[in-house]
């Protein structure tokens, strides 16, 4: 645990301007990670700009597009029980309260949501190595002790897996990550807002060092008819996904017109595989061909040592949250499986 | 409380390389605080260690137990997670703020008759989580307030009996 110097922003641009110019200076929002992290020394820095203080990116609301705009700085649980959310967005309503505890959620932001870092224990032990933590050093988990790790898009220098319940939700509504840097804004599809671990493991995603997260934007369709997310962990509450997946359907009767299915706790991003939501398009919304998606699904699997339960794993929550996802009615709290 | 501050000073003029500390004000239990704090002080420590209130506890410091929560603004959070230099201007409840005029809170009788404890260190934090769950008015059933009280452990094994007193002052309905 380092010493910092604290300050406080009263814009976004201000904010920006003392970040890009001391490259060891950080934003904090909600903290609940950051301050983590810095207690373990797995990041050290000579400053905070606290931005919570920046009148804008505190609102939700609806965009003249169909769609709504979450702000940055609004906290993970008055965004899951925020009424336009709860009533249009029920998928990211549910995957949120999925995480983390009702303490947390009150302090976590949603663009710190985003930003969390994995829980691979070999990331959080300095005494091993990690590609993560140390460039270069190697990977403990690939021939550790690795039941946690992913079996998609992993790379010979990092299996890790990104924690997030919300980003799952996100990646599966198709949502849009607006940021704003020295350069200006830009927008990012989620899809290419977090990175595969590749030769750059380093790099949980695609935000510069100075930019900030300002808001995420929802697309119109929320697919509140017909949605489910379902969390498996070691414990029933209060614990990282070992897989989750967030699923959404527009149906016609029993005929899928758009199928979305996420995946977490399986890869360095949140999961999504086209080829199987293609495949369910203008298909019969039954128990065959959620099997078959699944399957397509699972055929890129990498296993490790201990890991190769997550490939079953993963198939039977598919289509068990693809049945789920026809009678929204039935979930518990919790996203635990239904009865 | 007054000395331990001045204390505090005095160690930071004799190590000038230390950087220099905040003013923080604080309103804890109803009472101005006006702190002196470094700016890596959490929430929790401050409370503890600068405000002589001990009643908030350290299990983890790390935001995996739940010990520290204290009520912020009204709304539930983990003390140890948080700079204090963060919640400048903040109301701050701990469990030594809910008895009001020397009767106990509904929530504290309850954890007394349903022997919602046993070694003690988890329940205040339990306690002041209980009561933001509560005003948060989201769970309408004891399978809902046992998956928002989740991020409370106890290690004694006490659980069963914390839900059925949460549950006993919910069904009263007098929790404020």
């Amino acid at each position: 645990m380092n010493n910092f110097s604290y300050a406080r922003a009263k814009s976004i641009q201000e904010a920006i301007q003392k970040v890009s110019a001391d490259k060891d200076t950080k934003f904090v929002a909600g903290g609940t990670n950051l301050i983590d992290l810095w207690k373990y020394d797995l990041t050290t820095f000579n400053a905070l700009i606290d931005i919570n203080s920046i009148e804008e990116c505190h609102a939700i609301e609806e965009k003249s597009d169909g769609g709504v705009r979450l702000g940055a700085f609004v906290k993970n649980a008055q965004t899951a029980y925020h009424p336009l959310i709860e009533a249009r967005y029920p998928l990211l309503s549910k995957a949120i309260l999925a995480g983390a505890s009702g303490q947390i959620r009150n302090m976590a932001t949603n663009g710190g949501n985003l930003l969390q870092r994995t829980r691979c224990y070999y990331f959080y032990d300095p005494a091993v190595p990690c590609n993560k933590r140390e460039p270069g050093s190697g990977c403990s988990a690939i021939q550790g002790y690795n039941r946690i790790m992913a079996i998609f898009g992993t790379s010979e220098n990092c299996i890790a897996v990104f924690p997030s319940d919300m980003c799952i939700a996100l990646a599966a509504l198709d949502a849009v990550v607006n940021v704003s840097g020295p350069g200006g804004e830009r927008s990012l599809p989620f899809a290419d807002f977090h990175r595969l671990p590749g030769d750059t493991p380093h790099l949980d995603n695609n935000l510069a060092f100075d930019e900030i997260i300002t808001s995420i934007d929802l697309p119109q369709n929320g697919f509140a008819k017909n949605y489910s997310y379902l969390k498996l962990r070691d414990r029933n509450s209060y614990a990282f996904a070992l897989v989750s997946v967030a699923t959404g359907f527009e149906l016609d009767g029993d005929i899928i017109k758009e199928a979305r299915i996420a995946l977490g706790g399986v890869a360095h991003k949140p999961w999504r595989v086209r080829q199987a939501e293609e495949f369910l398009r203008d298909n019969t919304a039954s128990r065959e061909n959620f099997e078959t998606a699944a399957e397509i699904i699972i055929k890129d699997a990498v296993t490790y040592e201990f890991n190769s339960f997550k490939v079953e794993l993963t198939k039977r929550a598919i289509i068990r949250n693809c049945i789920m996802a026809l009678h929204p009615e039935t979930q518990l709290p919790g996203a635990q499986p239904s009865a | 409380m007054r000395n331990k501050i001045i204390e505090r000073e005095q160690v930071q003029e004799t190590m000038p390389w230390m950087p220099g500390s905040t003013d923080v004000n604080l309103r804890i239990n109803g009472n101005a605080h006006a702190l002196k704090l470094q700016p890596w002080v959490s929430l929790l420590d401050a409370l503890r260690e600068y405000a002589d209130l001990t009643g908030t506890k350290k299990g983890c410091d790390h935001g995996q137990c739940g010990a520290c929560t204290v009520l912020c603004d009204g709304d539930r959070i983990l003390s140890c997670l948080t700079l204090a230099v963060m919640k400048e201007g903040a109301d701050i409840t701990t469990i030594e703020g809910i008895a009001k005029e020397g009767e106990l809170h509904p929530l504290q009788k309850a954890f007394i008759e349903h022997d919602a404890f046993q070694c003690g260190y988890c329940t205040p934090g339990q306690i002041c989580s209980a009561i933001g769950m509560l005003n948060e008015n989201k769970a309408s059933s004891r399978a809902e307030v046992k998956e928002l009280m989740s991020g409370n452990l106890c290690r004694c094994g006490a659980n069963t009996n914390i839900i059925d007193a949460i549950m006993e002052v919910k069904e009263g309905g007098n929790y404020e």
